[in-house]
């Protein structure tokens, strides 16, 4: 064999051990970022003059939490979730009421829409940004009393704390099986056309709540929820959520 | 790729035997090669560490604590890739008040390598997500969203490769159903894929015809719904298909305390690893790689 040949296949050689390495080990692990770490100091700096901006905004206190309040303290239904809701009939009802001589029946919201807990303590427009970062907004659909019905089976399937405001009932037997459901008391009339708030997310079929389709109207009230909870806290000197029997499940 | 192996086996002998001891030796001898991946998902433009008084995350967290942490790690081994598996957006008035700028200006400061798209990153809408794009100096990977319809289109690949210390590492990207989940009109023309026919393919690009040493899964699929366990989610994806090293996830907020280890079609390991949300951890994977073929049955240890 020629030197030139064995430089060939040392080439060769070299090109396919660069082609077939193998994974040998693996290590993982998770690192946690907390205030051990120092911060990166143009990272600081960098952030500051957007913080201030934003901070200036939002920092001024609104209400005050007695308890820290979170979505996971309830099985289908939460202090928290009842707060959100009965905001929005709050403050949602008056604005639907002098547009159209009406009023809300009741309102449904949806429990992954609840993206922070409340902390105990003072409540800021933070608080809001943080339980409501998303931009939705209020809508009010007339659903005839058929497609309440669909929603009881659909909230008695999902099993979740979806939030409703007070003039809701809805109690599920020990096999989530619907027990009794009312609105204002009253049972659920078919024919009757009922005026349900929600957020445009929820409307336009998010969670798959298919039941707001099809309806017999569509208020759309351009009132975001987040705004909502602000003007809320800001009617409040001391938050007071309780969870309670608006929808429940029995166990035996 | 039988053909490949038979060659590569039978030069090497030749080789061996022409040259004897011409110090060929020392160069097969294994020179490990270590590569790190560092990844965090559904940060949700939590740019600032959880305040004192937090109820749940207290003092976690800190886009700036991230940049010194990553800083130190890349100074121990420059052989590394920052991912992120979306859901960057959405979570502070930092997006409220500048859609999506502020994050991936920091992310860029921090030297991201490659993110995958979340379904909160429409939140502005697929234009506000556009909107935010020259901000960026990492690019995104989508294998199952179809953006040809929208102002998105070329501006996310299906995946991306790297080389490094020779090594190669192939990442695909992708996303979750976003019918039901992301309002159509946020959304609008982008056309998803089912996750797992996808990945199927993807990873075989990656290994056969990329020949990539390294595959990696940057999902936002969920890593497993327990009330759905055969929806679609990183862990039903690691057992359906091979291939694929690691899955790194996001979506469902799941904080694994270690990555879980999978077996995949083939009956190999796959690893599928996510740090639940906020940036309140940083998830490290150091693979480890000698030249030449695996000569173990059982493949690579994995120390979790």
């Amino acid at each position: 064999m020629t030197s030139k040949h064995l430089l060939k296949l040392c080439l060769l050689l070299l090109i396919f051990s660069c082609q077939s390495s193998h994974i040998s080990k693996i290590e993982g692990k998770r690192l946690n970022i907390d205030e051990k770490l120092t911060s990166n100091q143009d990272i600081e700096n960098f952030i500051k003059p957007y913080r201030e901006r934003v901070n200036n905004d939002l920092d001024s206190v609104i209400s005050y939490a007695p308890e820290t309040y979170s979505k996971s303290n309830g099985e289908l239904n939460t202090a928290i979730g009842n707060l959100m809701a009965d905001a929005v009939y709050s403050e949602g009802n008056p604005i639907f009421n002098k547009r159209t001589g009406n009023n809300i029946d009741f309102v449904l919201l949806n429990h992954g829409g609840i993206r922070a807990i409340i902390s105990k303590g003072n409540i800021t427009s933070r608080t809001a940004y943080e339980v409501m970062p998303f931009e939705n907004s209020v809508v009010v659909v007339a659903l005839k009393g058929k497609q309440v019905n669909d929603m009881f089976t659909y909230l008695s399937k999902a099993k979740r704390a979806h939030p409703v405001s007070s003039q809701f009932q809805l109690t599920l037997d020990k096999d989530f099986e619907i027990s009794s459901a009312s609105i204002n008391g009253k049972p659920v009339d078919i024919e009757e056309t009922y005026y349900v708030a929600t957020n445009d997310y929820l409307y336009n079929g998010g969670d798959r709540m298919t039941f707001f389709h099809p309806n017999e109207g569509l208020y759309v009230l351009d009132y975001k929820i987040r705004n909502v909870l602000i003007d809320y806290f800001k009617k409040q000197d001391t938050l007071s959520p309780k969870r309670d029997n608006r929808f429940i499940k029995h166990n035996n | 790729m039988k053909r490949r192996e038979f060659i590569q086996q039978s030069t090497a002998a030749t080789a061996l035997a022409g040259i004897g001891g011409l110090g060929l030796q020392s160069f097969m001898s294994s020179e490990t090669k270590k590569i790190t991946i560092l990844h965090t998902n559904d940060v949700h433009s939590h740019i600032d560490p959880f305040g004192p008084d937090d109820g749940r995350n207290a003092n976690k967290g800190g886009v700036a604590r991230r940049a010194t942490l990553v800083e130190s790690i890349r100074k121990e081994n420059p052989n590394t890739l920052l991912l992120d598996a979306g859901d960057i957006f959405q979570g502070t008035p930092y997006f409220n008040y500048y859609g999506g700028e502020l994050e991936f200006k920091l992310m860029s400061m921090l030297d991201y390598d490659l993110a995958t798209i979340g379904n909160h990153d429409f939140d502005n809408g697929i234009d506000g997500l556009y909107k935010q794009l020259p901000h960026a100096k990492f690019d995104f990977v989508s294998a199952n969203y179809d953006f040809s319809n929208t102002v998105m289109d070329t501006h996310v690949k299906p995946y991306k490769t790297f080389i490094k210390n020779g090594i190669k590492i192939g990442v695909f990207g992708l996303g979750i159903q976003l019918e039901g989940l992301v309002d159509k009109k946020m959304y609008k023309e982008t056309v998803y894929h089912n996750p797992i026919e996808v990945a199927q393919d993807m990873s075989r690009l990656l290994k056969e015809e990329q020949s990539c040493d390294l595959v990696i899964c940057l999902s936002h699929i969920g890593y497993h719904y327990k009330k759905s366990p055969d929806r679609v989610s990183d862990i039903n994806l690691a057992r359906a298909t091979k291939d694929i090293d690691l899955i790194i996830g996001g979506h469902t907020h799941t904080f694994l305390p270690k990555p879980t280890i999978e077996k995949n079609s083939a009956g190999k390991n796959v690893l599928v690893n996510q740090v639940g949300a906020y940036g309140l951890y940083l998830g490290k994977i150091d693979f480890y790689f000698e030249p030449g073929k695996a000569t173990k049955a059982e493949g690579a240890s994995i120390i979790v």
